[in-house]
C-alpha cells in the first residue's frame, strides 16, 4: 500500500457532464457529475481506498480535491480519468507545445487519500482562484 | 443618390457599336440616362477610356471550397497581403482574398457582376453569407446539377418535364441564376473513388453516361428559358488529349436552338476551355490543341465560351470536379482537401505553382492566350482564369495586356527557362494578333452579359441601364507603347461608378456601395411526382430537413430577382 | 392551443441535429416538450425557462458584489475597454451565431484586438494539420448513405455527440448501408473501454498518448511492411485485421476528437491520421472528419476565413492586417505570458474550461462575459451581458461538424430587452465609433429580416 501513486491523467466529456453543465455550472448535478475522478479499482487497492473515498490529486499545475469512484466507462490500470470542467481544470497543465492548446490529457498526477478534506465547489474554486470567494472555508 | 456626368472620355460600347467616340454619359440614380441638369457632378473623362462596369462570367468568388482554400492556406495570405485602405476592412489572401478584398478588388478593376460558378446547393447558405460580406459587386451562383441524384434519375428515364421541376425547385431554394455542370457523371463516381473521363463512360450504379447528362440539362435549360445557357465544365479536364472530349462535348449542342426572353441566343456555356483543349497522351508529349477547339467554337454560332487562362502565378485550384483534384494532388503531393456532398455533387482543393520554369505550364499559358487570339467572335469568348484556378482574378488586366500587345507576350515567352520546347508545342509564337479595346470590351462587357441573359442591366453603356461605369487611364486613339501601362491602367480605375455611386476614385475605394444578389425565381407547374421524390430523399437520404433547406430572404438582403414563369 | 414546431435545430453538440420538435405554449413564450433531441439538448431547451436565468446586465462592484445596470451601460463598458487596452482578446463563439461572430469580428476589427475561438483549446491542432496536408472530407450524409468501415480515433460521440451515431455514423440506414449497423465495421481507438468502444467491433486500447504510432503502424501495413509484433500496446493481429478492413471497404470514414489534440503529438496525431486518409485513397474511398464540439464550432472557422483568411488565433492588433500563428497569438498562450490586457469571453466559459493559471492571469484586467446563463466566467466577471440563446430565442446560421451550413429557427421569443449577440456587439461598434469620431463601416445587414425565417416554415 502506498501513500501516494502517481498515474496519468486525462480529462474529457461525459453525457453526465453535458447534461450538468446545461443545468448550470453552480447547480449540485454539475457538482456530483464533475467533482469526480475516475480510477480503476486495482490502482485503488494499491492506494488503499474504498471507492467513494476523497482523494487529493496533484499536478504540475496545482492540486484538487475530488472522489474517487470506480470507472463508468473502463479505465486500464495506471490511468486516471476526471471528466473535463471545473475541478479538471485545477490540475490541467496550461503548457500548450506551442499549438494553443493545453496538456488536457496525458500528464502525470499523484493521487493520495483525503479522506478528511471537502470537496470545494465550483464557485469556490474559479472565485477563490481569482480572490474573489467571499464563502467560507 | 444624384446625377453624374462623366464627360468627353473614350466610350467604347460595343452594345451601341460606339468604339472610342468622345462623349459624355449621364447618370441619373442607379441608371443611365440621356441626360442631366447642370447640378449634376461632373467627372472630367478627357483623355481616358469609358467603358461599361465589367461582367465576371466565372469565377470561384464565395463559398464552401473558396473558403475551404483559404482556411488551408495561411500561406496565401503571408508577404501577400496589402495594408488595409483607412477606414475599410482588412484585405487578407493573394489567391483567394478574403470577402472584403474581393468585392475591393473587383471594383478597383472595374467590375460590377460576378458570377460565382459553382454553388454545392446544400451549402447555398454559405454561399449566400459570403456573397452577403462581399462588398459593392453584385453576384449571383450557379447551382451545380450534373451530379446530383435526382437530375440522374430524372434524366436516365428522359423526365424532362420532372427535371425541370427539380431545377427550378433547387435554384429557387437555393437562391440561384442557372444550370451549372462540372464533370458530368465523373463526380458522381468519385464518390465511390472512380471517374469518368469520356462523354459516354456509364456513371457507376446510375446507368446514364455524361453525354446524356449533358443533352438532357440542355434540354432542361431551355424548358425552363433561364436566362443563361447550361454551363459546362467538361470531363477530363486537364488530361493530355481531352481536346478530343471537350469537342464530343460541344458537338451536344448542335442545333439546339436557344428558347428564353432575356435575348439569349446561345445554348451551352464552355467553360476555362483552356483546361480542356490539350493534345498529346503524356505530358511528355502534351501540345495545344487551342486552334482546333477554337475552329470548332468558331463555326458555330450558339456556343460561348471563356479562357481560363494561366496566368504563372503560385494559386489555388478549386473544383467541383473532385476526381480532378485527387489526381493533380497525385502529381504535385501538396495538401489536399476534398468535400463530397450527399445526393448532390463534391469538390476539392490543391494548392498549385505554374511556375514559368516548368513546361507544361508554359504551354498551358500559351494554349489560353492561344484561345483568345484565334476567337473570330469576342461576343462569345470572354476573358476569365477560372479564378483562382489558373490564377486570381487581379491579373484580367495581366491578360488583356497578353492579348493586347504581341510585344508582351513574346517578352513573358522569352522568359520561361523552356521557351523552344513551348514553342514546338504551341502556336503562340509568331500570331500577330493584337485584341483593340473594342474587342476587349465585347470580351468582359458585352459578351458575357448577353451570355448571361442580363444585356439588359449591364454590359453597356446605354440609357436605362445600369449605372456601371469605368473610366481608365487609358487613350484608346493613342495606346501607350510599354504594355505594362496597359496592365496598370485597368488595374486600378480612375473612377468607377457602381450603380450611380462613385465607389472607386484613382483605383481606390471611396464606398461600400449597395450591392446585390441577383437570383432566379422560376415558376413551374406544381408537379407532386417530384415534390414526393424531394420529400422521400430528405426523409431517407439527407442530414439535413427539407424545411431549413432553402436560402433564408434574409441572407440576401438587396435582391435583385429575375421571374420566370414557365407556363406563361 | 400549444403549437408544435418542427425541425428546429439543437444548440448543443457539432451534430447540429435540426430534426427537434418542441411544444410552445400558446402565447409563444414556454417550451412545454421537447422531442427528439438527447438528453443534453432536452435540458437546455428547458432551461431557457428557468427562473434563475438573469436577464440584466450586472456590473461588479468595489465590494466586489454585483449590481444589475442596463444594457445601455453595458454598451459603453465594453466600448470604453476595448478602446482603453492596447491589445484585448475576444475569445469564445461556442454557442453564438454566425451573424454574432461577423458582429463580433468588426468590433475586434475596430478594437485592435486579438480574435480567437473555442478551437483554440479543441480542434485548433486539426487546424494545424489541415494547413500542412489539407483535409480529405465529406458531409455527414455521404457517411450515413455511404460509409461500411467507421473509425473513431479518440472521440466519444455516445457521450459528447450523443446522437451521432444513431443519425450518420453507426445505425442510420442510408441509400447504399439499407442494412444500418449489420453492413458497418465500427473500430474505436481509445485507451477507455468508452461506450462508443462498446459499439465497436475492434478496440484498441492503446497505451494513452501512443496515437501516432498506432496511426503510423496502419499506414505501414497498408502499404505492404512489416510491424512489430506489438505497436502502442495493440497487437500486430489485430492492427492487420482492421488494415484489411479498412483496404476492402467501399467507403472509409475516420473520426476524430480531442483524444488526438488534447495529448502529446497533438496536431501531430492529426497529421498522420490525414496521411492515413490519404494513403486509403489510393485503394478505396476515404474521408476523415473533426468531431466538433459545439453546434456552431465550425463557424468562427468559416466566418473569419471569409473575412480574414484564418479560422482562429487572429491578432488584429496591428490594424492593416490579420495575423495568425497559435502559440503566439492563441488565448491561452496569450494569457500566460500576460499579453492581453482586456478580456472579453462570448458563448462560452473560459471560467470553468481553460486551466485555471491561464484564468488568473486574464482576470488582472478588465474581464467581460457575454453569455445567456451564470456559468464561471460570469461569476467572476467585471461586467455580465445575458443574451439570447441562439437556436432557441435567435435564429441564425450555423456550420455543423462537417461544415454544412444549417439556418436554425427561434422558437420562442427571449426575454424582454434582451439582445441577441449579434446585436448586443452592434451597438458596441456603434458607441465605439461615436467615442472615437469615426464613422461606422457597414455593409447591409441581414439580420432585420430574420423575423420572417422563424418558426412559420
Amino acid at each position: 500500500m502506498a501513500e501516494k501513486i502517481t498515474l496519468n491523467m486525462i480529462t474529457q466529456r461525459a453525457i453526465e457532464e453535458g447534461q450538468a453543465m446545461e443545468k448550470g455550472k453552480t447547480t449540485p448535478e454539475y457538482f456530483q457529475a464533475c467533482s469526480i475522478v475516475e480510477m480503476n479499482p486495482k490502482d485503488m487497492k494499491k492506494l488503499g481506498i474504498w471507492r467513494n473515498t476523497n482523494v487529493r490529486v496533484t499536478s504540475e499545475a496545482g492540486s484538487v480535491i475530488v472522489k474517487a469512484i470506480e470507472p463508468t466507462q473502463f479505465v486500464p490500470p495506471g490511468l486516471a480519468h476526471i471528466r473535463q470542467g471545473v475541478w479538471a481544470n485545477q490540475v490541467v497543465p496550461p503548457r500548450t507545445q506551442s499549438t494553443g492548446v493545453p496538456q488536457y490529457s496525458g500528464f502525470p498526477v499523484t493521487i493520495e487519500p483525503a479522506i478528511n478534506e471537502r470537496i470545494k465547489s465550483a464557485l469556490e474554486l474559479v472565485q477563490g482562484a481569482v480572490g474573489i470567494w467571499k464563502g467560507g472555508n | 443618390m444624384a446625377e453624374i456626368l462623366i464627360k468627353n472620355g473614350f466610350v467604347i460600347d460595343p452594345s451601341r457599336k460606339i468604339n472610342g467616340d468622345v462623349m459624355d454619359i449621364a447618370i441619373k440614380d442607379d441608371k443611365i440616362v440621356d441626360k442631366v441638369g447642370s447640378g449634376a457632378k461632373v467627372i472630367d473623362a478627357k483623355g481616358k477610356v469609358v467603358m461599361a462596369g465589367a461582367v465576371d462570367v466565372h469565377a470561384h468568388v464565395a463559398g464552401p471550397k473558396v473558403n475551404a482554400g483559404r482556411l488551408m492556406r495561411p500561406e496565401d495570405k503571408l508577404f501577400k497581403s496589402p495594408d488595409a485602405q483607412e477606414h475599410y476592412r482588412m484585405e487578407m489572401g493573394f489567391s483567394i482574398p478574403s470577402t472584403f478584398k474581393t468585392g475591393y478588388d473587383y471594383a478597383r478593376m472595374g467590375y460590377a457582376f460576378v458570377m460565382e460558378a459553382a454553388m454545392p446547393p446544400l451549402h447555398s447558405p454559405h454561399v449566400h453569407e459570403e456573397i452577403h460580406d462581399t462588398p459593392i459587386i453584385d453576384e449571383a451562383a450557379l447551382p451545380v446539377f450534373a451530379n446530383n441524384w435526382f437530375v440522374m434519375e430524372y434524366l436516365k428515364n428522359n423526365e424532362i418535364e420532372n427535371a425541370a421541376a427539380y431545377v427550378a425547385w433547387i435554384i429557387n431554394a437555393t437562391k440561384g441564376y442557372g444550370i451549372k455542370l462540372v464533370n458530368p457523371g465523373g463526380t458522381a463516381a468519385w464518390a465511390w473513388g472512380l471517374n469518368c473521363l469520356g462523354i459516354n463512360d456509364p456513371v457507376p450504379y446510375y446507368d446514364i453516361t455524361p453525354a446524356e447528362i449533358i443533352t438532357g440539362l440542355i434540354k432542361t435549360n431551355e424548358y425552363l428559358g433561364l436566362p443563361h445557357s447550361v454551363h459546362i465544365h467538361q470531363n477530363s479536364l486537364g488530361d493530355p488529349g481531352n481536346y478530343t472530349v471537350t469537342l464530343d462535348s460541344l458537338k451536344l449542342a448542335e442545333g439546339v436552338k436557344a428558347k428564353n426572353k432575356f435575348g439569349r441566343d446561345t445554348v451551352m456555356h464552355s467553360t476555362h476551355i483552356q483546361f480542356h483543349s490539350y493534345g498529346g497522351d503524356s505530358w511528355a508529349n502534351f501540345e495545344s490543341k487551342a486552334k482546333e477547339v477554337m475552329d470548332y467554337v468558331n463555326s458555330q454560332k450558339n456556343i460561348t465560351v471563356d479562357l481560363g487562362c494561366v496566368t504563372l502565378d503560385e494559386t489555388t485550384t478549386m473544383t467541383a470536379d473532385g476526381p480532378f483534384e485527387h489526381h493533380l494532388n497525385n502529381l504535385n503531393h501538396l495538401k489536399w482537401a476534398n468535400v463530397d456532398v450527399e445526393l448532390e455533387t463534391a469538390a476539392g482543393v490543391v494548392p498549385y505553382v505554374y511556375d514559368k520554369n516548368i513546361k507544361v505550364c508554359g504551354i498551358q499559358w500559351a494554349i489560353g492566350l492561344e484561345l483568345g487570339l484565334y476567337a473570330k467572335d469576342p461576343m462569345r469568348t470572354f476573358i476569365t482564369t477560372d479564378h483562382p484556378n489558373a490564377g486570381p482574378f487581379i491579373r484580367y488586366p495581366r491578360i488583356i495586356k497578353w492579348l493586347m500587345s504581341q510585344k508582351a507576350r513574346e517578352a513573358t515567352l522569352a522568359s520561361f527557362k523552356y521557351t523552344d520546347k513551348v514553342i514546338d508545342a504551341t502556336n503562340i509564337h509568331g500570331i500577330d494578333r493584337e485584341l483593340t479595346l473594342y474587342e476587349v470590351a465585347q470580351m468582359t462587357r458585352n459578351g458575357p452579359a448577353k451570355s448571361l441573359g442580363l444585356s439588359h442591366m449591364y454590359g453597356g453603356l446605354g440609357a436605362g441601364l445600369d449605372a456601371n461605369v469605368g473610366v481608365f487611364n487609358l487613350d484608346p486613339k493613342n495606346m501607350p507603347s510599354d504594355p505594362e501601362m496597359i496592365e496598370k491602367a485597368l488595374l486600378r480605375a480612375a473612377w468607377f461608378i457602381k450603380s450611380g455611386q462613385i465607389v472607386v476614385k484613382d483605383g481606390e475605394i471611396t464606398n461600400h456601395g449597395n450591392k446585390r444578389t441577383v437570383w432566379v425565381n422560376a415558376k413551374v407547374k406544381e408537379n407532386p411526382q417530384v415534390m414526393r421524390d424531394i420529400n422521400e430523399k430528405f426523409l431517407k437520404n439527407y442530414t439535413v430537413a427539407i424545411g431549413n433547406y432553402p436560402v433564408w430572404d434574409s441572407l440576401a438582403p438587396n435582391p435583385l430577382v429575375i421571374d420566370i414563369d414557365v407556363e406563361a | 392551443m400549444p403549437k408544435l414546431i418542427t425541425g428546429v435545430g439543437c444548440p448543443y453538440c457539432g451534430s447540429s441535429c435540426d430534426d427537434i420538435e418542441c411544444l410552445v405554449s400558446d402565447d409563444g413564450k414556454k417550451i412545454l416538450e421537447t422531442r427528439n433531441a438527447c438528453v443534453i439538448g432536452n435540458e437546455i431547451f428547458h432551461h431557457v425557462s428557468s427562473p434563475d436565468r438573469p436577464t440584466k446586465p450586472r456590473m461588479r462592484q468595489a465590494d466586489g458584489s454585483m449590481k444589475e445596470v442596463s444594457y445601455d451601460e453595458a454598451v459603453d463598458f465594453t466600448a470604453k475597454a476595448l478602446i482603453k487596452a492596447k491589445k484585448p482578446l475576444i475569445y469564445g463563439f461556442g454557442s453564438t451565431n454566425c451573424e454574432g461572430m461577423s458582429a463580433v469580428a468588426r468590433v475586434a476589427e475596430r478594437a485592435g484586438a486579438v480574435l480567437d475561438n473555442c478551437a483554440s483549446i479543441c480542434h485548433g491542432p486539426s487546424f494545424l494539420a489541415i494547413f500542412d496536408n489539407g483535409y480529405p472530407s465529406c458531409t455527414l450524409g455521404e457517411v450515413k448513405n455511404r460509409a461500411d468501415v467507421v473509425v473513431f480515433w479518440g472521440c466519444n460521440p455516445m457521450h459528447a455527440h450523443p446522437r451521432h451515431t444513431s443519425r450518420y455514423s453507426i445505425f442510420p440506414r442510408g441509400f447504399f448501408t439499407t442494412k444500418g449497423q449489420m453492413q458497418r465495421t465500427i473500430i474505436s481507438i481509445d485507451p477507455r473501454e468508452t461506450d462508443t468502444a462498446k459499439l465497436a467491433d475492434y478496440h484498441f486500447m492503446l497505451n494513452q498518448g501512443h496515437d501516432y504510432e498506432l496511426f503510423d503502424a496502419f499506414r505501414t501495413v497498408l502499404r505492404g511492411h512489416d510491424i512489430p509484433a506489438e505497436v502502442a500496446g495493440c497487437k500486430r493481429e489485430m492492427i492487420i485485421e482492421a488494415a484489411e478492413k479498412m483496404r476492402n471497404a467501399r467507403f472509409v470514414m475516420i473520426f476524430f476528437g480531442m483524444g488526438c489534440t488534447h495529448t502529446d503529438g497533438r496536431n501531430h496525431n492529426v497529421d498522420i491520421a490525414i496521411s492515413l486518409t490519404r494513403d486509403l485513397n489510393t485503394h478505396t474511398k476515404s474521408s476523415i472528419m473533426a468531431m466538433r464540439g459545439h453546434y456552431n464550432i465550425a463557424g468562427p472557422g468559416q466566418v473569419w476565413s471569409w473575412q480574414f483568411g484564418f479560422p482562429y488565433c487572429i491578432d488584429l492588433s496591428k490594424g492593416t492586417r490579420a495575423h495568425m500563428n497559435p502559440g503566439e497569438t492563441s488565448s491561452v498562450d496569450l494569457a500566460m505570458r500576460d499579453e492581453v490586457d482586456c478580456f472579453v469571453n462570448v458563448g462560452t466559459d473560459a471560467g470553468a474550461h481553460w486551466p485555471i493559471a491561464a484564468i488568473k492571469h486574464v482576470k488582472k484586467h478588465p474581464f467581460i462575459a457575454v453569455d445567456p446563463n451564470i456559468c464561471m466566467a460570469s461569476e467572476i466577471s467585471d461586467l455580465h451581458v445575458p443574451v439570447r440563446v441562439v437556436g432557441v430565442e435567435e435564429a441564425g446560421v450555423v456550420y455543423r461538424m462537417d461544415n454544412v451550413p444549417i439556418q436554425f429557427k427561434k422558437v420562442i421569443d427571449g426575454p424582454e430587452g434582451v439582445p441577441s449577440d449579434e446585436e448586443f456587439f452592434d451597438r458596441v461598434y456603434t458607441r465605439m465609433c461615436e467615442l472615437t469620431q469615426t464613422e461606422p463601416m457597414w455593409i447591409p445587414a441581414k439580420g432585420h429580416a430574420k423575423a420572417s425565417s422563424t418558426s412559420e416554415h
